[in-house]
């Protein structure tokens, strides 16, 4: 899932201080799952900045939602009706929904409220790690299904580099070396031998490097 | 037990300190309470294994939140004791009783009375 | 490997470069390498003056290429400096900095200036110098910046696959670092670079001698000391302060604790000359390892005692070519 984090609440202030009429809205997907933008979120939010302003002897009407979703339009279309009781929205979704938003309601201020950092997952409570970068061309079936793009600091499609010591990385000493483990998983697989197939210069253009993607399903579309 | 407590103090139960939320604590502040304290289990003897330090952790949050709006993170605090110590919880409620006092009313409360008084 | 005239060689069409280091290695000779850090600043003095230390006790000089990630002068730039003093430079490029456009550019303006050698290296991360903010390109790794030299030289192509006029005259190198882990894929990873078209290899500064050669013995193995031209790294320590920073600060680094122990066991102004001692043992040693066909002696700042360590190593004089 995408993992975002909090920006933290003085950057918040900053952001909607010239609002006066203010929607927080959640999303009920990814940033919920990772605490950083679903409904709890939201009302912990609100709370500290109706409590802020109040303080601060500054009027605002600060309103509380959270939709099924920030990246589709149905629902979307769930705050229609209210949008322009409202300044600015400032969207706990990561930088797709707060963009998705954007585009629709297109006459409305929107704001983020978190940093969208990673695809990751949910290794322990309280703590999400990397594990995908979204290069459009998975090579996980050649490398032990450990990937090199996300978790190797050097993105070496045919590793470790010389700096890779006792199974950790040569930039921090509690990171994991992507290319230890791959190698470790291929032993245990029985396919250490794989390690010696070069693995061919990457086609970058699915990635990031070939402008904005966009993924085309004719068989689904109606 | 006849023990001498502050009378300005409301007691909300909870089935367990565990329940509480960031959201519960934040709401007292937006309501006007000047302080909010959380009386749980000693660590370690919870009936539900760590409700208590659940607790503590969003205690840590609210406070954190709560200085960073102006309010005072001061104001809000975590104890730990077992059932059978009534004495202790009378001494917590003058401790934190005392505590409040010296930091004065919630500013929340206070702007939020000035400006009924203005209008 | 016997030694073999330069006439000899050139009619065994053996040659595959205008390198003269590469002449070095297929003459039979142990070569010597040594390096030239590029200044934090233009003045190609620092550079040359470098060079006038060393260059008549070694055959080539490694430029770094912004090395530990700190922003320098670049290292083809230094590479032309020492070409204009006539000395024969080996150009060090990361794939850190550059994508594919900008190396095979660089490649090609090396290879323009008639510099005949290359190293391919990944560069350490950005986190440990001067630009900890900035970006990294790895668009190609080291192996795959070796095949892409390995392809414009041999093929005469682009890696888009058109034709280059006058393809770059190179011999290629890469690094190989027996310390680091996990240490079973260490002969791997060579055989690795080999396959992707290494000609020689300058290691890692060794200090451990013995899994030295101890990943020696598993190269000989496997054969690939005759597939590609070995060169043992060295760096003479400073001081017992500089050793134990080395062990715990460099990364990939294996400095063991009689190192460290020897050098504190000698007071602190005689510590330099006993790391040049040590230096010395250790290439007498190694030099008598069959597969080592050279040294890369890299005395990061401390240039000036190239000719001594070379001298009592009894590899002096050099080679004439």
């Amino acid at each position: 899932m995408i993992i975002a984090s909090k920006k933290p609440i003085e950057e918040i202030i900053q952001e909607v201080k010239d609002y006066k009429r203010l929607l927080i809205l959640g999303c009920n997907e990814c940033v919920t799952v990772c605490e950083a933008g679903g409904k709890k979120e939201v009302e912990v939010l609100a709370s500290a900045l109706r409590m802020h302003f109040i303080k601060a002897g500054k009027e605002k009407k600060i309103d509380e939602r959270t939709l099924e979703r920030q990246c589709d339009h149905e629902y979307l279309e769930e705050i229609r009706d209210v949008i322009d009781q409202y300044d600015a929205v400032l969207s706990l979704a990561c930088g797709v929904g707060v963009q998705f938003t954007a585009e629709k309601y297109h006459s409305t201020p929107l704001l983020p409220g978190v940093n969208t950092c990673f695809l990751g997952a949910n290794e322990q409570r309280g703590l999400w790690t990397e594990r995908c970068q979204a290069c459009g061309s998975c090579v996980l079936a050649r490398t032990g299904g450990i990937c090199p793009i996300s978790r190797c600091a050097k993105r070496v499609m045919n590793g470790p580099c010389g700096g890779s010591g006792r199974g950790k990385c040569e930039i921090n000493k509690e990171l994991d070396c992507a290319w230890q483990l791959i190698i470790d998983r291929l032993r245990d697989l029985g396919r250490l031998d794989d390690y010696e197939i070069v693995a061919p210069i990457k086609d970058w253009s699915t990635e990031r490097a070939g402008g904005p993607r966009k993924v085309v399903r004719e068989d689904v579309q109606v | 037990m006849r023990l001498k407590c502050p009378a300005n103090f409301r007691i909300i139960r909870l089935p367990c300190t565990g329940k509480i939320d960031v959201i519960h604590i934040l709401r007292a502040f937006e309501k006007g309470a000047d302080g909010v304290y959380v009386v749980g289990c000693m660590e370690g003897d919870c009936h539900f294994k760590s409700g208590n330090f659940r607790a503590r952790k969003r205690v840590e949050q609210a406070a954190k939140i709560l200085d960073k709006i102006g309010v005072g993170g001061e104001r809000v605090k975590m104890y730990n004791l077992s059932s059978g110590e009534g004495p202790l919880f009378a001494q917590y409620s003058i401790e934190m009783d005392k505590k409040i006092r010296e930091l004065g009313p919630n500013p929340v409360k206070v702007a939020l009375q000035a400006k009924k008084n203005a209008a | 490997m016997s030694l073999r005239t330069l006439d000899e060689l050139k009619a065994s069409g053996e040659l595959r470069t205008s390198s003269k280091l590469e002449k070095i290695f297929k003459m039979g000779h142990l070569a010597v390498t040594s390096e030239c850090g590029p200044p934090r600043g233009s003045d190609p003095k620092a550079v040359t003056e470098k060079a006038e230390m060393i260059k008549n006790h070694v055959d080539a000089i490694n430029t770094t290429d912004n090395q530990t990630a700190v922003t320098r002068m670049s290292s083809l730039a230094a590479c032309i400096h020492l070409k204009q003093m006539g000395l024969e430079p080996v150009l060090q490029m990361v794939t850190r900095d550059r994508n594919r456009i900008a190396l095979q550019s660089d490649i090609l303006g090396a290879a323009s200036f008639n510099i005949n050698n290359m190293l391919c290296l990944s560069g350490d991360h950005q986190s440990f110098g001067d630009c900890k903010q900035g970006q990294n390109v790895h668009d190609l790794d080291s192996m795959q910046l070796i095949q892409t030299v390995r392809r414009m030289r041999d093929e005469g192509k682009f890696l888009g696959g058109d034709d280059i006029k006058r393809p770059p005259d190179i011999f290629v190198g890469a690094a190989a670092n027996p310390f680091a882990d996990p240490f079973e894929i260490r002969v791997p990873r060579l055989a690795k670079k080999i396959a992707c078209g290494a000609e020689f290899i300058q290691t890692q500064c060794i200090y451990n001698l013995d899994k030295f050669e101890e990943w020696m013995r598993r190269v000989r193995e496997r054969g690939l000391h005759e597939k590609v031209f070995i060169m043992a790294g060295m760096t003479p320590m400073k001081s017992a302060g500089m050793a134990k920073y080395m062990k715990n600060r460099v990364p990939g680094m294996d400095v063991p604790d009689e190192v460290i122990a020897r050098l504190s066991g000698v007071p602190k102004e005689k510590q330099a000359q006993e790391g040049i001692d040590m230096c010395v043992e250790a290439i007498q040693r190694l030099k008598e390892v069959e597969g080592i066909s050279g040294f890369h002696i890299m005395a990061i700042e401390w240039e000036e005692k190239v000719p001594e360590i070379v001298e009592r190593s009894g590899l002096y004089p050099r080679p004439q070519i």
